[in-house]
C-alpha cells in the first residue's frame, strides 16, 4: 500500500486525460467520498455520535433532569399543567402506576419516563455514549490484538503459528455469545483483580475487555491467512533477497498490506460489538445500574412494554440505525480500499 | 290461640324454607363438582416432597393433598389462623407443656389405599430430620432426641421424643421445653404425615401418597403438575380438610407472566402463580375488576443491612437509609397504593404483637408520612461513611430489580456511592445469607410461616438465626443484640402461660429492633389473585392464600 499508483484523472483544462501519481490512501479516500450511500451513513453516524456527546448538555440545560436518579414522586409540565411523572390509576380497583409517555416536548420528558420515572430521552443519549464507547474500545482491542496475533502467527509460522492458532481455535470453539455471557456472569458479579489491576463489577472496562477479547479469532484468522499469502508474494521475496530483517519485512511489507483488512473490519466489528453489548446489558451482565446503555434501556423498557413501548423502541431504533450506518460505511470502506472485491462481488 | 296457630305456621314455614334451602345449596354444591382447574406458573417450584419444599407455590397445593396431626383451618379471613385437629381427632398437653398426646382418627387412608397408623406418624417425624427438612433445626429442634437427629440424620430415631401406641391409637411427642408455638409448627406442610414407606431422602419429582382430598398424579417440572381426586378420601373435618370441587387441578409451567395474564383473560387458564406484571395492573383493575381479588398479607418487604461490615456497621448509616427511603415511591414500583401500605417496623398490621410504630418519617409517630432526606444526609455525614461504596443486591425480577435500582438512587442521593446489582431469583434468597459474599444491603420479603411474632422477630433478627459462612443464615443483617435476644427468649417462654403478655413484650422488641435498624422496612404488601371468569367461590386463607380446591370451575 505504500507504493505509488499512477491514476488517470481528467485534466484541469480541456478535458484531456492527465497522468498523476496518487497514494493508495488518497485514492481510497476519493473512492469513499464518491460513494454517496456510504457518505450518507457516515453523516448519520456522525449525527448520532454528536447527539450522544451532547447528553450532559441536554440533560442539564434543556430537560433539567438527572437521568440517573429515580423520580417516582416527581412532576413535569404537559400543556402548561403539572402532571405526575408516574401516574397512579384511579379507575376500577385503582391498580397500577404508569410512567408518563412521550410528550414530544424537549424540555419535559420528550420520550417519556421509564419505570423509575427517569427521562428516557436523556438516558438514551447517555446510554448511547456508553454503547459507542464500549463498541469502539472493544473493536479497537479486537483489531489491534488480532493484527498482532495474525501477523506474528502467519509470518513466523512453525511452533509460534501452531501455538497461537490453537489458542484461537479454542476461543473459536465456543459460541461467541455463550463465551461472552459466561465471562460476564463471572466477572460482573465478582469484579476482576490481577496484580495491581482491579476492575470493580460496575466498571465499563469489564464489558469492553470481554467483548474485545471474544471476537479476536474472527479477525485474527483472516489476517493470518493473508499474511501467509503475502509471504509468498514477489515483493516480499525480493525484500528477503535484498537482506531485509524480519522486523523490516513485518513493518514495511506485511503490516501495511494487512492493516487495510483491519480497517475494513473495524466498523463491522464496532457494529457487532455494540450488538453484543446490548445483548449483555439486556441480560443484566453488561453495563450496570445506575449507568445506562442502549441495552439496559431496552431492558428497562421490557417492564413497561405493554403501556409505554417507546421506552424499549427508542434505544432499539438507535441501535438499528447505528448498526446499519456502520455496516454500510464498512462496506464503503472495503470497496474504497479494495475495488477489486467489489468487482468480484458484481461478477 | 290465634297467636299460637300463627306461631305454628311460622315454624312450619321456616322449617320448609330451611329444608328447601339446604337441599338447593347441597344441589348447587354438587352441581359445581367436577371439571379441571388450570393453574399456571412461570417455573416449577422444585421438589414435590412436602417435608422438603419451602415454597408458597407448593405449600398452597399441599393444603389439598397432605395433612398433619393438626391443621390451619381451611377458611377465609382471620379464621385461617385457627389450628384445628386434623389426622388427630383430639390432643392433650401434659407435663407442663412438655408432652403432647394425640389420638389418631380411624378410617383415614393414604391415596395408595393404605390406612394411616401410628407407625406412619412416628416415621414421618423421623423423616423430617432424615430428609434434612429446611425447618428441622428451626421448628422441630425442641423435640427430645432432635439434637442427635440433627447431628446424624440418617440414624434418626427421636428416641424419647416421638412414640406411638397402636393399641390406644395415640402418638406422644415430648419436648425439651414447653413451646406455645408447637401447634403452629405441627400444622405446616413440613409436619405432614406420610406413609412409613416414604423414601428417607428427598423424593424430588416422585409424588409421595398423602391423605388429602387430592393426590399428585404426575409431576414433570418442565411441563406440568397434575392433581386428581384421592379415591380413598372421605371428609372427616370440614375445618381441617374439606372436600374439593374440581375433579382435577393442573399447574402448567413455562409461560411468561405476561402470557399467563393473557391466557387467563382469554379463559385458557384459571389462575397464575406469579405476580402480574406492573404494566398489566391497570388493565386488571379496570377491565377485569370482578376477576381480581386483593387481600392484605401478613408479610413485609425490607432491605436487610449487614451490621457487621461497612458502611452499615454504623447505626447512623442504617438509620439514614430508613429516613431517606420514600415508601410511597417504593409502593409505586410495587403497583400503587391499593397494593401495599407503608411501614417502618418488622411486625405487619393485624399480626400478634403489632403496635404501629414509625420513627423514620418527617413527623415520627405511629405511621409513615414522608421521607426526611435532610435528616438522612445529616446522619450520613455524622456517621463518617459519606462516599462509602455500596452495592444493592436484588433478585432480577421486574419489581425487586426496580426496588434495588431505587434504593441505589436514594443511597447516592444521601452521600453513598451506590450501584444496583440484580442476581438470579434462584440465589437471591440464599446468596445474601452467606457472610462470605459480603452483601451490604439487599432486597427481601418475608411472609409468615405461622401467626406468631417470633416468626418475624426471632427468626429474622435473633442471634440463633445468624450462622456466619452458611447459606442458611436467615438473619441476613447478622444482627445479634444480646439484650434484645434475651427479651425474645423471655417472650417465647411467656407465650406458654400468656400470649397477651408475651405479645406486649414482642411489641417492645419490635420497637427496639426497629430503632437499631438492621433493616429498612419498606411496606406491607397485598396479594393479588387474578382468576378466570369461570372460577367461583374464591376463598383466601391468610395462612396459605387461595384455597384452590375450594373454588369451582363449573
Amino acid at each position: 500500500m505504500s507504493d505509488l499508483i499512477v491514476e488517470e484523472v481528467p485534466a484541469q483544462a480541456g478535458g484531456d486525460l492527465a497522468l498523476v501519481a496518487a497514494s493508495p490512501w488518497r485514492l481510497a479516500r476519493r473512492r469513499l467520498l464518491r460513494n454517496r450511500v456510504a457518505m450518507a451513513m457516515a453523516g448519520l453516524l456522525a449525527v448520532i455520535v454528536v447527539l450522544c456527546l451532547l447528553a450532559p448538555v441536554y440533560a442539564h440545560d434543556v430537560a433539567h433532569t438527572d437521568p440517573f436518579s429515580s423520580n417516582l414522586d416527581g412532576t413535569t409540565i404537559v400543556n402548561g399543567k403539572s402532571v405526575p411523572v408516574m401516574e397512579s390509576s384511579t379507575q376500577g380497583l385503582g391498580l397500577g402506576v404508569t410512567p408518563i409517555g412521550p410528550t414530544w416536548d424537549l424540555h419535559h420528558y420528550f420520550l417519556g419516563a421509564d419505570g423509575q420515572g427517569r427521562d428516557v430521552a436523556a438516558r438514551l443519549l447517555y446510554g448511547g455514549r456508553n454503547s459507542l464507547l464500549i463498541g469502539t474500545s472493544a473493536a479497537l482491542i479486537t483489531c489491534i490484538l488480532a493484527v498482532l496475533i495474525g501477523v506474528v502467527a502467519g509470518f513466523f509460522g512453525g511452533l509460534v503459528d501452531g501455538v497461537l492458532s490453537r489458542l484461537l481455535d479454542v476461543v473459536w470453539a465456543f459460541p461467541v455469545y455463550l463465551l461472552a455471557i459466561s465471562l460476564s456472569t463471572v466477572l460482573i458479579s465478582r469484579g476482576f483483580s490481577l496484580g495491581p489491576l482491579h476492575l470493580t463489577s460496575g466498571s465499563l472496562l469489564l464489558p469492553i475487555t470481554i467483548i474485545g477479547l471474544v471476537y479476536i479469532p474472527y479477525v485474527a484468522r483472516p489476517i493470518r491467512g493473508e499474511v501467509l499469502s503475502l509471504r509468498r508474494r514477489e515483493f516480499v521475496e525480493a525484500a528477503i533477497g535484498l537482506g531485509a530483517s524480519n522486523w523490516r519485512l513485518l513493518w514495511s511489507e506485511i503490516l501495511p498490506n494487512v492493516v487495510t483488512t483491519a480497517i475494513v473490519l473495524f466498523p463491522l466489528m464496532l457494529a457487532i460489538d455494540m450488538l453484543t453489548e446490548a445483548a449483555l446489558s439486556f441480560l443484566s451482565i453488561g453495563v450496570q445500574e445506575p449507568k445506562a446503555s442502549w441495552g439496559t434501556i431496552i431492558l428497562d423498557g421490557q417492564d413497561v412494554l405493554y403501556t409505554r413501548p417507546a421506552v424499549a423502541l427508542a434505544p432499539g431504533i438507535a441501535i438499528a440505525l447505528t448498526v446499519l450506518a456502520l455496516n454500510v460505511l464498512g462496506d464503503g470502506i472495503r470497496d474504497a480500499l479494495d475495488p477489486r472485491a467489489k468487482l468480484r462481488r458484481t461478477d | 290461640m290465634v297467636r299460637n296457630r300463627r306461631a305454628l305456621l311460622a315454624v312450619v314455614a321456616a322449617a320448609l324454607v330451611a329444608v328447601v334451602a339446604t337441599g338447593s345449596s347441597g344441589a348447587t354444591a354438587q352441581s359445581h363438582r367436577g371439571g379441571t382447574l388450570k393453574l399456571l406458573a412461570n417455573a416449577a417450584g422444585g421438589t414435590l416432597d412436602p417435608q422438603v419444599n419451602y415454597t408458597l407455590q407448593y405449600w398452597q397445593l399441599y393444603q389439598a393433598t397432605y395433612d398433619g396431626l393438626l391443621a390451619f383451618q381451611k377458611a377465609g379471613g382471620a379464621a385461617a389462623f385457627n389450628v384445628v385437629p386434623d389426622l388427630a381427632s383430639s390432643y392433650t398437653i401434659k407435663n407442663g407443656g412438655k408432652s403432647w398426646v394425640f389420638t389418631l382418627r380411624k378410617g383415614i387412608k393414604f391415596s395408595n389405599g393404605r390406612p394411616v397408623t401410628v407407625n406412619d406418624v412416628v416415621a414421618s417425624f423421623r423423616r423430617i430430620f432424615k430428609v434434612k427438612s429446611p425447618t428441622a433445626g428451626g421448628f422441630y429442634s425442641g423435640i427430645v432426641g432432635a439434637t442427635a437427629c440433627l447431628k446424624t440424620p440418617a440414624t434418626c430415631t427421636l428416641k424419647g421424643g416421638v412414640s406411638g401406641d397402636a393399641k390406644t391409637n395415640t402418638v406422644t411427642i415430648n419436648l425439651t421445653a414447653p413451646d406455645a408455638e408447637f401447634k403452629f409448627k405441627l400444622a405446616v406442610p413440613h409436619a405432614s404425615i406420610l406413609p412409613a414407606s416414604a423414601p428417607s431422602s428427598d423424593a424430588g419429582t416422585k409424588p409421595i401418597p398423602g391423605t388429602g382430598a387430592y393426590y399428585f398424579a404426575s409431576y414433570d417440572p418442565n411441563k406440568e403438575l397434575v392433581m386428581k381426586r384421592n379415591p380413598y378420601f372421605h371428609q372427616w373435618s370440614q375445618a381441617a380438610q374439606p372436600d374439593g370441587y374440581p375433579d382435577q387441578i393442573t399447574q402448567s409451567f413455562g409461560l411468561t407472566v405476561e402470557a399467563q395474564v393473557t391466557a387467563i383473560e382469554n379463559g385458557q387458564a384459571d389462575w397464575g402463580y406469579d405476580f402480574p406484571p406492573a404494566d398489566r395492573l391497570n388493565e386488571l383493575g379496570t377491565k377485569y375488576a370482578a376477576q381480581t381479588h386483593l387481600t392484605p398479607l401478613t408479610a413485609f418487604w425490607y432491605a436487610p443491612m449487614n451490621v457487621n461490615i461497612p458502611p452499615f456497621n454504623n447505626l447512623k448509616a442504617r438509620q439514614a437509609v430508613n429516613y431517606a427511603i420514600d415508601r410511597n415511591a417504593l409502593i409505586k414500583i410495587f403497583g400503587g397504593s391499593k397494593l401495599a401500605t407503608p411501614s417502618c417496623q418488622v411486625l405487619p398490621p393485624g399480626f400478634p404483637g403489632y403496635k404501629p410504630y414509625c420513627p423514620y418519617t418527617k413527623n415520627p409517630g405511629s405511621t409513615w408520612s414522608a421521607p426526611d432526606v435532610a435528616k438522612a444526609k445529616q446522619l450520613v455525614a455524622q456517621s463518617g461513611e459519606k462516599g462509602a461504596k455500596v452495592v444493592v443486591i436484588s433478585a432480577n425480577d421486574e419489581v425487586q430489580k426496580a426496588v434495588g435500582v431505587y434504593l441505589a438512587s436514594v443511597l447516592n442521593e444521601i452521600g453513598f456511592k451506590a450501584t444496583a446489582k440484580a442476581i438470579s431469583g434462584n440465589i437471591a434468597f440464599t446468596y445474601p445469607q452467606n457472610t462470605k459474599n459480603h452483601v451490604q444491603i439487599n432486597v427481601q420479603q418475608w411472609y409468615q410461616d405461622y401467626p406468631a411474632a417470633s416468626d418475624f422477630l426471632h427468626i429474622l433478627f435473633g442471634c440463633e438465626s445468624f450462622h456466619p459462612g452458611s447459606d442458611s443464615s436467615i438473619n441476613m443483617a447478622g444482627f445479634c443484640d444480646k439484650a434484645i435476644n434475651a427479651q425474645m427468649h423471655q417472650a417465647l417462654k411467656m407465650e406458654v402461660t400468656s400470649f397477651p403478655k408475651a405479645n406486649a413484650l414482642w411489641s417492645k422488641i419490635d420497637r427496639e429492633v426497629t430503632d437499631q435498624a438492621p433493616m429498612a422496612t419498606m411496606f406491607t404488601p397485598k396479594h393479588l389473585d387474578f382468576v378466570s371468569k369461570r372460577v367461583g367461590n374464591f376463598v383466601f386463607s391468610k395462612q396459605f392464600y387461595w384455597l384452590v380446591d375450594q373454588s369451582w370451575v363449573q
